[in-house]
């Protein structure tokens, strides 16, 4: 039969696949240190799609992504100090797999600089959905790239730090390693102080941010509203944007 | 459970080993089905990672029986089969493409320029060739003598009688053979 040239050269039509095909199918993965101790991550040929902490994570990542998963030899070049930093510098993210308004809310996130917290409405209106505080809670809730998304940076209006993906101890252990002062927030809060304004440039911020952090004792005044600070004639911050949020 | 392939053996142990061993077996035939099917490279490459893809998660809600049951190849170009078929429903409801004027990249992009000029002259010719035959020979013979699958298996991947298989395989090899003045 190998002796017909046609059937011959019909079997020369087979070929291999590309070396590519496999990670259009597959996710990889691996186990890395982060500040809150090991995790898990996938990632596909897009960019980093999951991270878990614990048991279980097979499962969970195949109940979300319905994609197999394949152990990689070496994390994505960038991952470990990106899980430490929560700065991503050029490390990919996929978030295909998700909803727009939850994509919207993740990017709001990544706006929260490094050792600074803003409250969930502030996300809500970043987003774009300023009227939804709660929705934007629970997209955060299923934050598939926890640290990589800084969520953790997002806190309560009333001064509590609120949920967490990996647990509340998680998110304290996080903000305290990337220096937010909790201590300090917490004493502010229990004076109903969420707004601090400097008499010296007349701006308002949020405690956490940079500006109100360089205000001297002398020049601080707290205040319990945006509303307040404004009518006492302090303007919003143009870097931490507490007028953002609906107020 | 002795007398279980390695795929299947290691799809009832770890889902995700199992799919890595599935893949590695049959992704030349896969891909190779797709591409003769298509003429395509890029659409062949669709259609592969898709056909794993949905396999990966059918396999998953499979239980244990199902699974040591499973005859992995034919089950696999059964659900390539179904995309592809599903993909020329929606092709079809759009004005058809001028074959003539679309440029053809069915050229692996790894591929020399001295070995793509010697497939051009046998490969590009004959895949060129495969395209004008009409859909269901050019399935057999693809299935048959490309992809090397035995008739009973063609026949269980395209639902109809081995004799007709076989009928479609001999009539599209003589409409080749036509074409391209092969005796």
């Amino acid at each position: 039969m190998n002796d017909d040239p046609l059937l011959a050269r019909l079997a020369g039509l087979a070929v291999e696949p590309p070396d590519g095909l496999l990670d259009r199918i597959a996710a990889r993965w691996i186990a890395v240190p982060s500040p809150i101790g090991e995790l898990s991550v996938a990632w596909t040929a897009r960019g980093v799609a999951y991270v878990h902490q614990g048991d279980g994570f097979s499962g969970a990542f195949r109940a979300r992504f319905g994609r197999p998963l394949m152990p990689a030899t070496r994390p994505p070049a960038g991952l470990v100090p990106a899980l430490r930093t929560g700065r991503l510098s050029g490390l990919a993210l996929d978030l295909e797999e998700l909803g727009e308004f939850q994509r919207d809310v993740l990017r709001a996130v990544q706006a929260v600089p490094r050792g600074e917290v803003r409250p969930y409405a502030w996300i809500a209106a970043r987003a774009g959905r300023p009227g939804a505080v709660r929705a934007v809670g629970t997209a955060l809730a299923r934050n598939p790239v926890p640290l990589l998304v800084p969520c953790h940076r997002v806190t309560r209006s009333d001064g509590a730090l609120g949920e967490y993906v990996f647990g509340p101890a998680a998110k304290q252990r996080l903000l305290l390693a990337e220096g937010v002062d909790l201590g300090r927030l917490d004493g502010l809060a229990k004076e109903r102080v969420f707004y601090l304004a400097s008499d010296t440039t007349g701006v308002v911020c949020f405690p956490t941010c940079h500006n109100a952090r360089r205000i001297t004792p002398a020049h601080r005044h707290g205040f319990r509203t945006l509303g307040a600070a404004r009518t006492a004639g302090y303007r919003p911050c143009r870097t931490c944007r507490p007028d953002l949020q609906a107020a | 459970m002795d007398c279980l392939d390695p795929v299947r053996k290691a799809l009832l142990d770890d889902l995700d080993e199992g799919f890595a061993e599935l893949y590695g077996a049959h992704r030349g035939v896969v891909f190779s089905t797709a591409l003769r099917l298509s003429g395509r490279w890029a659409d062949a490459e669709d259609l592969a990672a898709e056909t794993f893809l949905r396999a990966y998660r059918a396999v998953a809600g499979y239980d244990a029986e199902r699974i040591a049951a499973l005859q992995t190849r034919p089950w696999l170009l059964t659900i390539l089969m179904n995309i592809w078929r599903n993909c020329g429903r929606a092709k079809s409801r759009k004005p058809p493409p001028d074959l003539r004027e679309e440029p053809v990249d069915t050229v692996d992009p790894r591929e020399g320029v001295e070995e793509s000029a010697l497939r051009r002259e046998t490969g590009d010719e004959l895949a060129g060739l495969l395209a004008l035959l009409p859909e269901e020979q050019r399935l057999a013979v693809v299935l048959r003598h490309v992809s090397d699958l035995p008739v009973s298996e063609i026949a269980t991947v395209l639902r109809i009688p081995e004799g007709t298989v076989k009928s479609h395989v001999s009539r599209g090899l003589k409409r080749l053979r036509t074409l391209g003045g092969v005796r």
